[in-house]
């Protein structure tokens, strides 16, 4: 292109993508965004567009994109319903801090406010979903904000943004700007630790008798030198760590120091280090209520160090004794630089000590199930997929409910971007679209969607867009016919009253397989598990794996909303009563 | 139990004057306005213009008011918002100035219509429009001075009043 020559809003929103290192958009077309599409058909595939059924696929295809590799995921639907059928992908994305960049078309400005056909309020109904959205009514601004689209969506605390861009704006001819070096007017968040207090946390965590890492989504979202520095910090301080859901992979689960995941369904031992601890170093996680249990008895004789480079993380659940803010990875490489130059070695003794009481609750195996001969235990049945698979390039999704936390559970990450599940919002059929985000982004990888039956149902219409790009996912779904974790809420909390929580009708998964051209497989008695499981990965196409799965396995250790963290049930300690107040949480 | 000082101050709530530079562009406001009605925090006054024609920035002052910790999340969660420039909480030590701008429709006769007249020289407020039954009185001060003399108007005839809400500034040599 000459030097001032003007081109359509449609191409310079294909120039700004490319100028992004944009290679993949995760799309659905509409009248709203032809000009764009008819961009798209004329660029030949320099980025490529997946075509998704719906678009909430399209949505939690980009965050599977993104959270396995670190860069935004992109989006591209029409005005209207494409919008609003995006919005539950944009608020899981907003809640999980994950960088997208979504392109929605818009009637014609001359039309907007008119009631027009798909027209809908898309920067008014996504306000409050994403990090930032802009309405572009002028050609010559579109270049610009989405370069500034990019910026916002991927500095500081990542996340979604959209762009809302009129269908006479497609057309229109104005001058396209490169992204240069963007320097936002207002948006400038801080990467830097300030090192006093960086000092300070170094002071505190040297006197720590019980200490604990307690580590975040933060970590893997400053990338993996972050993840390098954790593990570097734990071993010269010897400290044991624990992570939240969405920080699982950040640091090895085989090393000795790791304490399982923490929370409400997180290990005895996490759970009791944290009630226990002197000082708590939380990296990259914002005490979540899931995390947390019963505030005014979480961890009540800890300081707190908190790492978060977002300020508004800061004291908004648990007030912090040190708060550094800045990005994890720059945070931790300066805290490691004060630690060595202190030469600052914790209390041997102390720490030997601390490390004999983990040992005592470790003892107490909490992750214990019954296996059987006769039914497929759905642990059993996530040690089985996690041994097939741990030697092979593997990713894992999962949808939300019992399974994504057995599969928190029994999955052993080891490295980070690895693990791609739905932790804020929590939204059944994450599992599926995300894993033919992952898969586009390494396609000669294992990417696995360990799944539930009714989550599954819920975006299973994507599993035609596997079909059609020839992505080899692989759908393991812990199928028990009910929404297992309403399910066990309702044993434990409604008397048994299973209120809607069975699925009837479900359809014949194989066939389904099937029917879609994907590849179905079975497996009902353990016996038959491994030689299904060596099937599917052997599988170079799509596959809908139907485990069916003990129907009424709960899943434990579990902290009762309520309660506090050591106050667990386990499962050979059967169901307590949750107190009233408990019941009204979720 | 424990006795916690930090927790027991915490539960004070205070009103707060808290001063945020925008970007005037389209939207900033509902951001701003969606972000306490979203997060449930208290809105009691809440006033904005463009300050910077050429900078095209705008000031918003917001009076609200929550415990010390809810204060801090507030300013926190403002300012985090992509197109604010500055939070500013006005509400230090010292208390910033503050000054509201009032309307006040009086209509009546006689005895209360004199009285009115002498009220509003006292309050130093301005007779803005006249008939002969009913006065407009323009009145600038504190937001407590402006209650009270909307008080003193109710049995005098008070029809109707505007206010604009709270314009602030901190006092000294510093700017915001």
């Amino acid at each position: 292109m000459m030097n001032g020559e003007k081109i359509t809003g449609a191409e310079i929103v294909l120039k700004a993508l490319q100028d992004q290192g944009v290679e993949v958009i995760f799309g659905y077309p509409g009248g709203a965004v032809l000009p764009i599409y008819d961009e798209i058909f004329r660029q030949e595939n320099r980025i490529k567009h997946v075509l998704v059924r719906h678009e909430q696929g399209a949505a939690h295809a980009a965050e599977g994109y993104a959270r396995s590799t670190g860069k935004p995921g992109v989006v591209l639907v029409t005005s209207g319903p494409g919008a609003t059928n995006a919005v539950t992908g944009i608020t899981d994305a907003l809640m999980d801090s994950i960088p997208m960049v979504v392109l929605t078309g818009q009637v014609p400005t001359k039309l907007i406010g008119s009631d027009a056909f798909q027209e809908a309020d898309t920067v008014g109904i996504t306000r409050s979903c994403t990090k930032h959205n802009w309405l572009v009514k002028d050609v010559n601004d579109l270049a610009r904000v989405l370069h500034e689209a990019f910026y916002v969506a991927t500095k500081g605390r990542p996340g979604p943004v959209v762009v809302d861009i009129p269908k006479d704006v497609q057309f229109a001819l104005g001058n396209y700007v490169g992204p240069g070096n963007v320097a936002h007017r207002s948006y400038k968040p801080r990467v830097k630790g300030d090192l006093e207090r960086i000092r300070q946390a170094v002071d505190l965590i040297a006197t720590a008798r019980k200490p604990i890492f307690y580590t975040g989504g933060g970590v893997i979202n400053s990338g993996p030198a972050a993840s390098q520095l954790l593990r570097e910090f734990a071993r010269l301080t010897g400290f044991p760590v624990t992570s939240t859901l969405m920080g699982l992979g950040a640091f090895p689960a085989d090393d000795p120091q790791w304490l399982g995941m923490l929370g409400m369904h997180g290990t005895w031992e996490a759970n009791h280090a944290m009630h226990d601890c002197d000082v708590m170093i939380c990296i990259g996680a914002r005490f979540d209520d899931r995390v947390t249990g019963r505030l005014d008895a979480f961890s009540p004789h800890s300081k707190k160090i908190h790492i978060d480079i977002d300020p508004s993380s800061i004291n908004k659940n648990v007030r912090a004794d040190v708060a550094v803010i800045g990005d994890v990875a720059h945070v931790l490489e300066d805290m490691l630089r004060v630690w060595k130059s202190k030469a600052a070695r914790p209390d041997k003794e102390a720490l030997a000590a601390w490390w004999e009481q983990i040992r005592t609750w470790r003892g107490r195996d909490c992750l214990a199930y019954k296996n059987s001969e006769e039914l497929i235990k759905p642990q059993y049945a996530i040690e089985r997929l996690y041994a097939l698979t741990k030697d092979l390039d593997t990713y894992i999704t999962t949808e939300v409910g019992q399974h994504q936390m057995w599969a928190a559970q029994f999955y052993r990450f080891q490295s980070p971007n690895r693990w791609m599940t739905s932790g804020g919002l929590g939204t059944m059929g994450y599992g599926l679209p995300a894993a033919l985000g992952v898969q586009m982004a390494h396609p000669g990888s294992l990417v696995i969607d360990i799944a539930g039956e009714a989550s599954v149902l819920m975006t299973m219409q994507e599993l035609s867009t596997a079909v059609q790009y020839d992505l080899p996912i692989k759908i393991f779904i812990l199928n028990n016919e009910y929404m297992g974790m309403v399910r066990q809420w309702q044993e434990l909390l409604h008397g048994g009253r299973y209120s809607h929580s069975y699925t009837a009708s479900l359809p014949d998964f194989v066939k389904l397989a099937e029917a879609y051209g994907a590849v179905g497989l079975r497996a009902s008695k353990p016996a038959e598990l491994d030689d299904a499981i060596r099937e599917m990965i052997g599988v170079k196409r799509p596959v809908l794996f139907d485990c069916r799965i003990d129907k009424t396995e709960n899943c434990f250790p579990m902290i009762p909303s309520g309660e506090a963290h050591n106050n667990m049930i386990l499962a050979d300690l059967g169901a307590q009563t949750v107190s009233a107040a408990g019941k009204t949480l979720v | 139990m424990s006795y916690d000082p930090v927790i027991q101050q915490a539960e004070i709530i205070r009103t707060h004057t808290i001063a945020v530079l925008v970007d005037n562009e389209a939207g900033v406001l509902a951001r701003v306005i969606g972000l306490f009605s979203a997060r449930g925090y208290n809105i009691e006054s809440l006033t904005v213009a463009e300050v910077d024609a050429r900078e095209h920035t705008s000031r918003i002052t917001i009076v609200t008011s929550g415990t010390a910790q809810v204060i801090e999340q507030i300013k926190a969660q403002l300012d985090r918002l992509v197109p604010v420039h500055r939070v500013v909480d006005l509400t230090t030590e010292t208390e910033p100035l503050e000054r509201e701008m009032a309307l006040i429709k009086v209509k009546g006769g006689g005895e209360k219509r004199v009285e009115a007249l002498r009220i509003a020289e006292a309050f130093r407020a301005r007779v803005v429009d006249t008939t002969l039954n009913s006065f407009v009185f323009e009145l600038t001060g504190s937001p407590s001075k402006i209650n009270t003399y909307i008080e003193l108007m109710r049995p005098l005839g008070l029809i109707d009043v505007s206010r604009t809400g709270i314009a602030a500034i901190s006092r000294g040599p510093e700017a915001l």
